[in-house]
């Protein structure tokens, strides 16, 4: 890499982290006015509506209700900005503890979803142009489209019932099996045996996505100048295909899925409701069932950053990788 | 690669596109009819009108639920919320995506950086997190989700829409209406944004089908709209009696892939190929 282009690389990823300052101000606000619009009052929810107007007063000025909407704004946004989301009513516990507990076990089934998905996308994409406009190509443009069109859910319920409850290969949800597994190495086998049927079905709706935009790319890498030459030199057509075409085809794969990242968290929630995952989305559906309101928003502004910071992670290396892209 | 004539290859991608376009609106129109006539079409309300659990026969030709509703009911009752759902969420987003786009992309500047960085912050929202916390907060109802979808949809819209204005705003006829004394709304409105009404229209029909998935998600969680039959509903209880009664799970999760497909297959048809 060339001195001026890691300079502008730089620049690119300073301002790229930078526009996150506006972004989570606006986020912040949004959240705000949310729970300020939201109807009924927070007070009488807490007291019950038997006490006294002074008593009302008195709970009102101890929380902060009292003050002008600007101080609680400036309040609150200073509470986020210290790590504290607030109180869970249900779990009793500071929300920002119960959300990451349950972070890690999301952030599996994503990753785990998102090889899956490239790896499908990229195998449906390398069949697909062994003929372009041919009988596999449609085959496989169908075959995306309906894999787009089936909900997660339905497909995640349908493995479910056929490896887990018809054949009993695999277990039914959750993450570990409740006996001991023993060793260390056994709770990673087992965990992975939980892991498969969730990260499939994720993965498998992902490559409707996937498997379009590595044809596009794999099409496009087999007309630059570059694989005429290799093939002018004499490589073969898999070898053109597998070591030219294949490594310019998973760089725009890998980003589309990042700028995905937020279709990816509502079909992992929907998943983990399916089989019982203990992730944020799991968690998110029960806060939202109970009304549990300082824990909903916790794990939705928790799932906005993550999607966003998911976005500029991909950016940035994107424009690292490709040195052709013109760095703003 | 083999060498096929260039012609013929661009005759079998535009026949596929149009038979791509032709089995979405047969599908489509299916949904519609069910969506018009289904309540009237149905032997009855959504009820117990059976025994529990009645495999597909002639008097429930799909099968009973857990609670001894006919299914064929629920299936064509349903159909409602789904094309609903979708039309409105795509309609909003085109709305919104086109003046938005359209003002972005004429303006250009800081008007339109502006625009484009608040697009993103909706653009990045996970959908069914949005939901799920609006539902807990001001209840579930179908124009309420509807209105969050589109919500989330518009940036997409947008960028669209800003990309064709962008590309028409310095063409001869755009100078030439300015020349003949157009003012800038009468330009934007008349002259630059038709160009973007086609891609947009593709574009809105791809958005539809995804809005039918949003909602079908969230009733599968049980948040939906309590006082309309939706497929993702009738999925959500089917979870618990997929082992025995396979009934319940199969066609409502058929009915939403077809409606879906439908939407896809005539955007993907009206798409332009190049080869």
């Amino acid at each position: 890499m060339s001195e001026r282009r890691r300079a502008s690389l730089l620049r690119f990823a300073t301002r790229r982290v930078l526009l996150l300052g506006p972004f989570a101000s606006l986020l912040v606000v949004a959240a705000f006015t949310l729970i300020q619009l939201a109807p009924g009052d927070p007070i009488l929810l807490l007291a019950g509506d038997g006490g006294t107007p002074a008593y009302y007063a008195e709970l009102r000025a101890y929380y902060g209700l009292d003050r002008p909407l600007p101080v609680q704004l400036t309040r609150y946004a200073g509470a986020l900005l210290r790590g504290d989301l607030g109180q869970s009513l249900t779990y009793q516990r500071p929300v920002a503890g119960v959300v990451l507990d349950r972070l890690p076990a999301t952030l599996v089934l994503g990753f785990a979803a998102l090889v899956v998905g490239v790896g499908a996308g990229l195998g449906l994409g390398l069949l697909a142009v062994q003929r372009p406009h041919g009988r596999m190509d449609g085959a496989i443009r169908l075959w995306t489209s309906i894999a787009y069109a089936t909900p997660v859910f339905w497909l995640a319920q349908g493995l479910l019932l056929l490896f887990a409850v018809k054949l009993a290969w695999l277990p039914l949800g959750g993450m570990t099996s409740v006996r001991d597994t023993g060793t260390a190495l056994g709770g990673v086998v087992d965990v992975l045996r939980h892991l498969l049927l969730p990260a499939l079905a994720l993965g498998l709706s992902l490559s409707a996505v996937t498997g379009r935009v590595a044809r596009a790319s794999l099409l496009d890498a087999l007309q630059a100048p570059f694989v005429l030459a290799a093939r002018a030199r004499g490589a073969s057509h898999t070898r053109v295909l597998l070591r030219h075409a294949l490594p310019n085809a998973v760089i725009p794969v890998v980003t589309v899925v990042g700028h995905h990242a937020g279709s990816v968290l509502s079909g992992a929630a929907l998943t983990e409701v399916v089989f019982a995952w203990p992730g944020l989305g799991k968690l998110l559906l029960d806060a939202s069932l109970q009304r549990d309101v300082p824990l909903a928003m916790g794990v939705f502004l928790v799932g906005m950053v993550s999607v966003v910071v998911a976005n500029v992670v991909v950016d940035i290396t994107y424009h690292a990788l490709d040195p052709r892209l013109e760095l703003r | 690669m083999t060498a096929r004539p260039i012609a013929a290859v661009e005759f079998t991608a535009w026949r596929a596109g149009q038979r791509s376009a032709i089995a979405g609106l047969a599908l489509l129109s299916v949904v519609c009819l069910l969506a018009v006539f289904g309540p009237a079409m149905a032997p009855g309300p959504w009820v117990i009108s059976g025994d529990v659990l009645v495999p597909p026969s002639a008097a429930h030709p799909l099968g009973t639920d857990d609670l001894g509703r006919d299914v064929r009911t629920g299936i064509l009752l349903g159909a409602r919320v789904s094309l609903l759902i979708g039309v409105i969420a795509a309609s909003l987003a085109s709305t919104v995506g086109l003046a938005i786009g359209g003002i972005a992309g004429m303006r250009g500047g800081v008007v339109d950086e502006v625009l484009m960085r608040i697009a993103e912050v909706f653009q990045a929202m996970p959908r069914l997190f949005l939901i799920l916390v609006v539902v807990t907060v001001y209840g579930s109802g179908l124009w309420l989700v509807a209105i969050l979808v589109g919500a989330t949809y518009w940036p997409s819209s947008a960028r669209l829409v800003r990309s064709q204005v962008m590309m028409v705003r310095t063409a001869d006829f755009v100078t030439a209406a300015r020349a003949l004394g157009c003012g800038s709304a009468r330009v934007l409105l008349r002259h630059v944004l038709p160009s973007a009404v086609g891609p947009l229209a593709v574009h809105a029909a791809f958005q539809a089908g995804g809005a039918i998935l949003v909602e079908a998600g969230r009733s599968f969680l049980g948040v939906g709209d309590s006082s309309m039959v939706s497929w993702g509903g009738m999925l959500s209880e089917a979870h618990h009696f997929m082992r025995d009664a396979w009934w319940i799970g199969v066609f409502p999760g058929l009915a939403i892939t077809l409606t879906v497909l439908a939407w896809s297959l005539l955007a993907d048809g009206l798409t332009p190929r190049r080869s």
